[in-house]
């Protein structure tokens, strides 16, 4: 494939930002100090440990992980973790014959309380529009390979519901603590395109 | 049309550990964070928002771009201005305007001189 062709520009936006915050900030609609909040929350605060605290309690302590699949804003609420992105949440299952895996076709619609601010893979048109007609290949370009008789769910996300699987407990894991458990869920395995894992195995 | 396929080195590529910059550039960063504070002072809605989102997104996808131009906040700030000109909360005309005012500035002006 030729690479000489016309090339357009990623865009850089930074001038047409700088002149909405500054306009909306001079019309008394925006706080500037505010949005520093807001960038430093994200940037910092939430991420996907919040998702790995609740699926390593999930792993630990069955009565939580019923409660987590029933109604899993509530459960999560348990851990102190919502807010916006996240005022309805269902929680999937991953087992050794289901495998679930999350997308929002329309837009990119991500559980923000507990994984943070989606990756930019999620928000790329391609996943967006290829996970639901192949995941299985989508998934093995991304490094998962799932046996033939594994079926795949696709859950794509909407205003009114945002998706988290539970993957499944990852084998040699079974004398771990429940913080030591944190650290073998990735995001990636809480969106269902990789598996979770014991630190330095395979 | 062929298949737009998955960015596995680009700067879309899935990156494979927790923690990775969950923005591109500050000006993503501020876009994203001035479009949270608009929306409990009401300011905002956020399902208008997502709806506007979405055709911004769907009109990139078809536009016939090259699929390295892909920019999420691209398609969020095109969203956001249209529907802060629908509310009359902030018009093209004087976003223009001021953008030429910042792109005018001196080399140099955000350096303090105090």
């Amino acid at each position: 494939m030729s690479h000489d062709h016309e090339h357009e520009e990623r865009p850089d936006l930074a001038l047409r930002v700088e002149a909405l915050e500054s306009l909306l900030t001079e019309k008394g609609f925006l706080d500037s100090k505010q949005v520093d909040a807001i960038v430093r929350h994200y940037e910092q605060d939430v991420g996907p440990l919040n998702g790995a605290k609740v699926v390593a309690k999930a792993w630990t302590d069955p009565a939580y992980k019923t409660r987590l699949l029933a109604d899993g804003t509530a459960a999560i609420a348990e851990l102190g973790l919502g807010g916006p992105q996240g005022e309805y949440m269902v929680v999937v299952e991953n087992t050794k014959s289901v495998h679930n895996v999350v997308v929002c076709t329309l837009c990119s619609c991500y559980p923000w309380p507990v994984l943070g601010l989606p990756p930019a893979w999620y928000k790329s048109p391609a996943y967006r529009s290829r996970i639901v007609r192949e995941p299985r290949a989508v998934l093995r370009e991304l490094g998962l390979e799932l046996p033939g008789e594994v079926e795949v769910r696709v859950w794509d996300s909407s205003s009114e519901v945002r998706y988290l699987v539970l993957p499944e407990r990852p084998e040699g894991s079974e004398r771990l603590s429940e913080d030591a458990l944190r650290a073998c869920v990735t995001r990636d395995a809480m969106i269902g395109v990789a598996r979770a894992r014991v630190p330095g195995d395979g | 049309m062929a298949e737009p396929s998955l960015d596995l080195a680009g700067p879309a590529a899935p990156p494979r550990r927790n923690g990775e910059m969950v923005f591109e550039a500050p000006w993503e960063s501020r876009l994203f964070g001035l479009t949270l504070a608009l929306c409990p002072e009401g300011r905002l809605e956020g399902e208008e928002f997502r709806r506007a989102l979405i055709a911004a997104i769907t009109d990139w996808e078809r536009g016939g771009h090259q699929p390295e131009t892909w920019s999420y906040y691209r398609c969020w700030a095109a969203a956001l201005e249209r529907v802060l000109a629908g509310k009359g909360l902030c018009a093209p005309p004087e976003l223009d305007a001021r953008e030429r005012a910042l792109a005018a500035r001196e080399p140099g002006h955000d350096h303090r001189h105090d």
